[in-house]
Formats: C-alpha cells, structure tokens, sequence
C-alpha cells in the first residue's frame, strides 16, 4: 500500500532579496512499512522535504498524500524526531511522552495506556517518574521516538535524528531505534547526511542534487534485512557506501 | 553512604569558610555602627545632622506614638499594590505581544521610549490625572515597574527553543496550546527573576510616589522628617524600609525554592 506520495513537488522561498528555489519537481512514494533515506548535500533541502510532508510549509507546486488524503496543514499524521531530542525538561519522561496525545486531544485512558505500554517495553518503565536530565542520552533519544510513536502517526520523520550524539552512542540508538521502528511496522523517512547511517538502515536511499534540489538517483540496496549494526559488517556494505557516496559528491 | 576522612574534612573546611564569612559580614555591620556612635559620641560628626545609633534606637521607641504600624501599613499595601498589578497587567501584555508579531512590531518603538523614559517626569501628570493619593502613588509603582516587566518576560518568551515550537507544531498544535504547553511553563525561571527585578522597582516607585504626593507612609515620614530636620525620624524610617524590602525579596526567594524543588 501506498503510505506516502509526493507528486511533482517544488518550493520556492521567498526574501526581500529574492527568490530561492529549494526543490523541483520531486516525485516518489513509500510503501506501508518502508524505510526511506533521503541524502545529499548539505543546505540541499533535505530538512524541506519533511517540513513539507508533515504539513509545516506547503509547496510551491504539486502535492502531497498521505494514504491518499492530501496535506494541507500539520494534523498529526506524523511524527517528527528532530536532531537535539526536545524532551521538555519541566515534564517527566511518562509525560513527555504523552505530549502529542495532549496536543491531538486524543490523551484517553486507552492511549496513555499505550504509551506507558511502549516505555515498559522498550526499557525506560523504572524511568515514568524521571526527568530528561536523570537519563543519558541514548535513553532520552529512546524516549523521544516513544513519544512520536505514542499518537500512532502514519509516519516518522527522522531529521538528523542521531548527529547530536557521540559516535559511539550513534551506532547504538541507531541500532535501538531501527529495532524500535521495525517493530512497530512504521514507514519512516530519515533525513541524513551520514551515508553510513542511510546504508545501514535504509531500504531505499533517495539521492538528491546541490540546490535547486532534485533527485540524481533512489537507490535499493540488495543489503539483508537485520539490524544496522550487522548490516554495516556485510560485505557488500562499503560497495554501496562508495556507489552512494559517489552519486552526492558528483 | 560511608564518607572518607578525606570528605568530612572537606565538609569541614566548606563549613567553617561559611561560618567565617557570615561572622565577617555581621562583623561589618557592628563595626559600622560602633564608629559611628563613637564619632557622634566624641564630637567627630555632628549627631544632629549624621544621627546616630542611639538615637535611631530611641526613636524606634518613640515611633509608636507616631503611629508607626498604621505608616508602614500604607506603604507595604501600596508596593504590593503596585507589584501585583504591574506583573499581571506586564504578564498579560507580554502574552498578547507575543501571541501577534505584528502588535509587536508596531509598539516597539514606544516601548522603547518608554523604557529610556524616567517615569518620575511623570509625576505632575499623575496627580493631575488620577488625584493626590494612594492612587498616585500605585499609578508611579505600576509604571516604573511595567515597562521592564513586559520586555524581560516578553524576552523570556521569545527565548524558547525553536525546535520545540516545530515539534509540536508537525503534531498539529496550535498557537494557544504552544503557549500553555511550551512557552509558559519554559519561562517560568525568567518569570522569578523578573519578580526579584519587581520587588525592587516596587519599592522605588512607591517611596517616590511617596515623595509626590502623600500624606501617609515611610516615604512622607522620611520627607518629613527631612524638612523638619528630624534626622533620628529619616534614618529609623530608612532602616524599617531596608527590613520591609528584604523581607519581600525573601519571599520571592522562598517562591522560587519551592518552585525549583518541584521542577528540579
């Protein structure tokens, strides 16, 4: 099933000094359960796309469904999981991580059942009462994925989501929340420009161009599907890191 | 947990430090009043003019007469009366300022002069406008207080993380939930410190409505006792107001403990 289309899409910013024009005519979809990455280079427009997806901005031109429906402002189909991982430190991690029910107007007893279910199962239940700073921050990133996961959006946007972290921490939330996505049957779209990240977790890899950005090239890796860590031992890994590599810095 | 020997001396030495500084500051303090009762004692300073320690003290004893409480009384309702309203009146002002870019945008410049303005030129139009009294006298607190009010929580506001405003905008929030669930409950450490601002500011516009226009309070006493050259009556009345303000401040300050105790 088709979870994500973007049809024809192009922005231009507008600023006294002038036009800028960020994307031209992009066109790809995502099934139910994908993962996509998108890479290029940097100030290409990558971070535009998800604004554009979960409805922040609209587009210049063209258009954009989720399961068909067209967006047209935020509504809470998606979650966001932005670079730094924006717990509120005022609120405790079971709070925090129903924010978006509270914002939805959908904070049931069911629903903050449910986000209590997934701290429990993924680790962080001896944390409900805690605040982000008694967490470290692998768990903290943990606990932010939880919280776009607790409304139950069609999809995650992943933006630089690991490139705050140390590396040594990267390798592991990655791992953790790829495990976490999986799980959970989630289409995701994570935006990066680690091409070792986009490898390692992506099913198809979206190439784009220096701006105006359009798309060189989407890439799927014949990679197995496990776990990024393991993934990052195969020995065809490096083969499309290079063909991946080659493909932005052209 | 055990502590090392290495601990407790550490705890020791932090201990006695603290100890040695408030002995240092109370040190000061008597030090201070003990030459100056000494100098008005053998004549190096004319007690009539400087007062002196003794004196101050006798006319504590004779302040009840001068019906003290009901003076203090006034004063203490009129700053309260003016802390309170300009925080809520600033508060609600800097809300509506950040809610709409474009008010913003367009008081700008008036806040700014405003705030370069010293309010006290404005004195003769108070009492014109609202009449020689109380009100005069909370009218001069509100408006030396109101202006910072609004900019520093105005600020506070506008300081809130921007990635946290696209987080819960991608979420579908709108401007009155970013504001209940974001923007207040960040701000509210700013929020303290522009109380303690206030206690201040408070206290300097109520003694100089005071100075204006009253017929009552520590700011006439002290104005008084100014003209009649009481000194005795402008420095215990100085004194009863150096106690009031820190008592206020440390009301704040016990708000904020608390408020800090809760949040962490």
């Amino acid at each position: 099933m088709e979870k994500l289309k973007m049809k024809d899409v192009s922005l231009t910013y507008q600023s006294l000094s002038g036009e800028t024009k960020a994307l031209e005519d992009i066109t790809f979809s995502v099934s139910d359960g994908e993962f996509i990455a998108i890479v290029g280079p940097s100030g290409c427009g990558k971070t535009t796309i998800l604004s554009l997806v979960s409805g922040l901005i609209a587009p210049s031109e063209g258009e954009i469904f989720i399961n068909g429906e067209p967006v047209r402002k935020p509504n809470g189909k998606v979650g966001y999981m932005l670079q730094r991982d924006q717990l509120f430190e005022w609120r405790t991690i079971e709070s925090n991580v129903i924010l978006g029910l509270e914002i939805c107007k959908k904070a049931t007893r069911e629903n903050k059942e449910y986000a209590r279910e997934l701290l429990e199962k993924y680790g962080l239940g001896d944390f409900k009462k805690s605040f982000p700073n008694e967490l470290s921050g692998g768990m903290r990133q943990r606990a932010a994925l939880i919280r776009t996961l607790s409304f139950r959006p069609e999809i995650l946007l992943l933006d630089e989501a690991f490139s705050a972290l140390d590396f040594q921490t990267r390798l592991a939330v990655c791992d953790d929340v790829y495990d976490i996505i999986k799980k959970e049957k989630k289409t995701a779209l994570l935006v990066t420009h680690d091409i070792s990240e986009a490898v390692s977790m992506a099913d198809k890899i979206i190439v784009l161009s220096q701006r105006p950005a359009k798309i060189k090239n989407i890439y799927t890796p014949d990679l197995p599907v496990v776990s990024p860590l393991k993934r990052r031992e195969e020995p065809t890994f490096s083969k499309w890191f290079d063909i991946i590599w080659k493909e932005v810095s052209k | 947990m055990k502590n090392s020997d290495l601990h407790r001396q550490f705890i020791r030495k932090h201990r006695n430090n603290k100890i040695k500084i408030l002995a240092c500051q109370i040190g000061v303090l008597i030090l201070f009043l003990f030459l100056w009762e000494l100098f008005a004692r053998i004549g190096i300073i004319d007690d009539f003019i400087m007062s002196s320690p003794s004196r101050i003290i006798k006319m504590f004893g004779a302040l009840g007469e001068q019906h003290i409480f009901k003076h203090i009384g006034i004063t203490v309702l009129e700053c309260i009366l003016g802390f309170t309203l300009s925080t809520v009146i600033g508060s609600l002002i800097a809300i509506a300022l950040w809610w709409s870019v474009t008010l913003r945008k367009i008081l700008e410049p008036y806040l700014v002069v405003l705030n370069s303005l010293p309010k006290i030129a404005l004195g003769p139009i108070i009492i014109i406008w609202v009449g020689a009294g109380m009100k005069a006298i909370v009218t001069m607190a509100v408006l030396i207080c109101i202006i910072v009010t609004i900019i520093s929580v105005l600020n506070g506001f506008l300081s809130a993380d921007e990635g946290k405003i696209l987080l819960l905008q991608s979420m579908g929030a709108n401007k009155f939930q970013i504001l209940i669930k974001l923007i207040l409950p960040y701000s509210i450490p700013n929020f303290i410190s522009v109380l303690k601002i206030n206690v201040g500011l408070a206290w300097v516009g109520t003694i100089m409505g005071e100075y204006l226009v009253s017929a009552a309070g520590l700011g006439y006493l002290i104005i008084y006792g100014g003209q009649v050259f009481k000194l005795d009556l402008v420095m215990a009345s100085t004194v009863i107001l150096c106690i009031l303000a820190t008592l206020m401040y440390l009301a704040v300050a016990i708000v904020e403990k608390r408020i800090n105790k809760k949040r962490r």
